[in-house]
């Protein structure tokens, strides 16, 4: 069985978001780009231990990006990832990323497609229920654990309200949260046959962008905090009435 | 020519986030001089759908084959773009939720359509098409244009008041030809969380991190929650040492919410608990230590231990819901 990783790239969590150009864009300064969390923690580590139990017989991790992601890809590679496709294009638009990703992907033989649930930027989640209809395959969403059997998979995801276990065939994409596997440090010799392993570069799919993004804006700050006495507790009742009306 | 809206629905009856669905696509069809068309599926009194007419819909495309019930994305996905060709729409709207975000983006691959996820706004018309989104873990808003002919949004529960008015929707049948695919994915059991409310759609919400010291604790958050009739959450440390289930973990590794009250309790408010909840509209926050970074990003702060405060507010929404029913 072939796994393919979707992996893509997202300033850190901790990064200030400065803007600039008249708040048509996010100041790069200073961004510290990191690999999407879902894909990296749950997606990537999963599809490893598929492989370490015999199920998989190879990783591939695909990013959509330019130059500047291979220091990204390279951490993919570095936590197991066999090797790596990098199609040369921006990732603005999901509908763009995933035709680019299904047209790299429809003739390569994958048999199981793994993404995150989201990319903490934009929290699209598009991807990859974009993929599975450009593909023609099935598509289950937010999965917590994943096991894969004689051609199929069996899935706990999450519903509204509860969580439910599904099975399909493979060929298949699942986006994957927590509960799916558990992050992974790369180590010393992970890191240093990284470096060694297939970084292919694809160019892209002729395929337009039906999205961009106009402009950003910061959120209002706030007004700051009012402070209510531990022993007033009415007070906090009433003013979430009558002031913040939320009760 | 109409704007296609997906409602969901328990056991027959819709959802109130698909109420906000449905009256938000009645304002962008009035936007663009149409009207607002619902797409239902499954087993739902006809009644029920007429009533979607209070929040605008003027029609609904009704699919009754109980197969639906449950939301097979493929089959849903088939049943929006038929509507969608039928009715010539330049607008599809889904909630963004755990079905709406497994079907939107198929609907969009097969319509050719910009997607805009996470819509806190109506589309601005004047230059183009262009929906407010939350980015950056709600660091920044983005204004996201679709230049497609066609469009899909995903609205984020929670971001509009519901207005119900006067009128019915007339109900037609709706008939799609199904393939065997649009059902490959078996469900094999399910699991509800019973008896309480769902954190993704929950108007209220109280939440417990470390300083709760232990689940043996975790009643006082409980008997909040239950006398306000919010749901629970908690922070990741909580969710990882097992005393709570894992649902209920909010923040960049957990669930991301926007509800109009959140209270948290013993959280110190770290960026990344702050990234699943700084959409929530009033923030109120318990801690004993004054300098917890949570009180920059709080409407209210109470500084107290909260095995007495929690108690205590607990009383104080007893007894203002008993004077206020
Ligand atoms: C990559 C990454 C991702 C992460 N993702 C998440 C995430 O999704 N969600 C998340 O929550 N965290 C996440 N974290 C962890 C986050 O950084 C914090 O460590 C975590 O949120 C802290 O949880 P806490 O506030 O419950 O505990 P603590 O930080 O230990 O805070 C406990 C608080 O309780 C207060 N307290 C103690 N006793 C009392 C009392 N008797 N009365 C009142 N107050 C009291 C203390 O003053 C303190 O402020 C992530 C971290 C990383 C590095
Ligand atoms: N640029 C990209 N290259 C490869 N995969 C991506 C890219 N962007 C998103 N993905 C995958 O799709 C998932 C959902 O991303 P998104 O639709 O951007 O929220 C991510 O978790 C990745 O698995």
């Amino acid at each position: 069985m072939k796994v393919l990783v979707c992996i893509s790239q997202v300033p850190d969590t901790v990064t200030k978001i400065v803007l600039k150009d008249n708040n048509t864009a996010v100041e790069e300064n200073g961004v510290t780009y990191i690999l999407n969390p879902y894909d990296e923690w749950y997606a990537l580590v999963r599809a490893l231990e598929l492989k370490e139990t015999g199920v998989a017989e190879s990783v591939h991790v695909i990013m959509v990006g330019k130059a500047n992601t291979e220091p990204v890809i390279r951490k993919a590679l570095a936590i197991g990832g066999d090797e790596a496709i990098r199609i040369d294009a921006d990732s603005n638009d999901s509908y763009a990323t995933a035709n680019y990703i299904a047209e790299y992907a429809k003739n390569e033989g994958y048999d199981l497609i793994l993404c995150g649930k989201e990319s903490i930027d934009y929290a699209n989640g598009a991807v990859g229920p974009m993929l599975a209809e450009l593909l023609d395959t099935d598509f289950i969403g937010f999965a917590t654990n994943i096991a894969v059997a004689d051609n199929t998979a069996t899935v706990k995801r999450e519903i509204d309200g509860g969580e439910e276990t599904d099975e399909a065939n493979l060929p298949l994409v699942i986006s994957c949260q927590k509960g799916v596997a558990e992050a992974r440090i790369p180590n010393m010799r992970g890191i240093m046959t990284a470096r060694t392993k297939p970084l292919k570069v694809v160019t892209p799919a002729a395929v337009t962008a039906l999205t961009s993004v106009t402009h950003y804006e910061l959120p209002p700050a706030k007004a700051g905090v009012k402070l209510i006495a531990a022993d007033q507790m009415d007070e906090l009742v009433n003013l979430l009435h009558t002031e913040a009306k939320v009760i | 020519m109409s704007v296609i809206v997906l409602v969901e629905h328990t056991e027959g009856t819709i959802k109130k986030k698909s109420l906000e669905a449905v009256q938000y696509a009645a304002e962008i069809a009035k936007k663009l001089g149409t009207t607002a068309t619902a797409v239902a599926t499954g087993k739902i009194a006809d009644t029920e759908l007429q009533g979607l007419g209070a929040y605008g819909a003027q029609k609904v495309l009704y699919v009754a084959d109980d197969r639906l019930n449950d939301l097979h994305a493929r089959a849903i996905t088939r049943v929006l773009v038929a509507a969608a060709k039928q009715e010539n729409s330049p607008v599809i709207v889904t909630l963004h939720d755990v079905n709406g975000r497994a079907i939107a983006p198929r609907v969009a691959i097969q319509l050719k359509a910009g997607l805009i996820s996470g819509a806190l706004s109506y589309p601005d018309t004047v230059k183009g098409f262009v929906v407010k989104k939350s980015a950056f873990s709600g660091k920044a808003f983005a204004y996201v244009n679709a230049t497609s002919e066609v469009k899909v949004i995903m609205l984020a529960p929670n971001s509009f008041q519901l207005n119900k008015t006067e009128g019915a929707a007339t109900v037609e049948n709706f008939s799609v030809n199904f393939e065997d695919k649009d059902f490959g994915v078996k469900v094999k059991s399910v699991d509800k969380i019973t008896g309480e409310v769902p954190l993704s759609d929950a108007e209220l919400v109280v939440s417990g991190g470390r300083g709760l010291k232990g689940p043996e604790n975790w009643g006082i958050i409980e008997d909040l929650a239950h006398a306000l009739g919010a749901a629970t959450a908690c922070s990741r440390p909580v969710a990882d040492a097992g005393w709570r289930p894992h649902h209920e973990h909010v923040g960049q590794t957990g669930g991301t919410i926007r509800p109009n009250l959140y209270i948290a309790a013993g959280i110190s408010g770290a960026i990344q608990h702050l990234a699943g909840v700084s959409g929530s509209k009033t923030i109120v926050v318990i801690n004993k230590d004054p300098e917890a970074p949570f009180f920059k990003a709080a409407n209210y702060g109470v500084v107290g231990d909260l095995n007495e405060v929690l108690p205590r507010l607990t009383e104080a929404v007893k007894k203002f819901k008993a004077e206020h029913h």
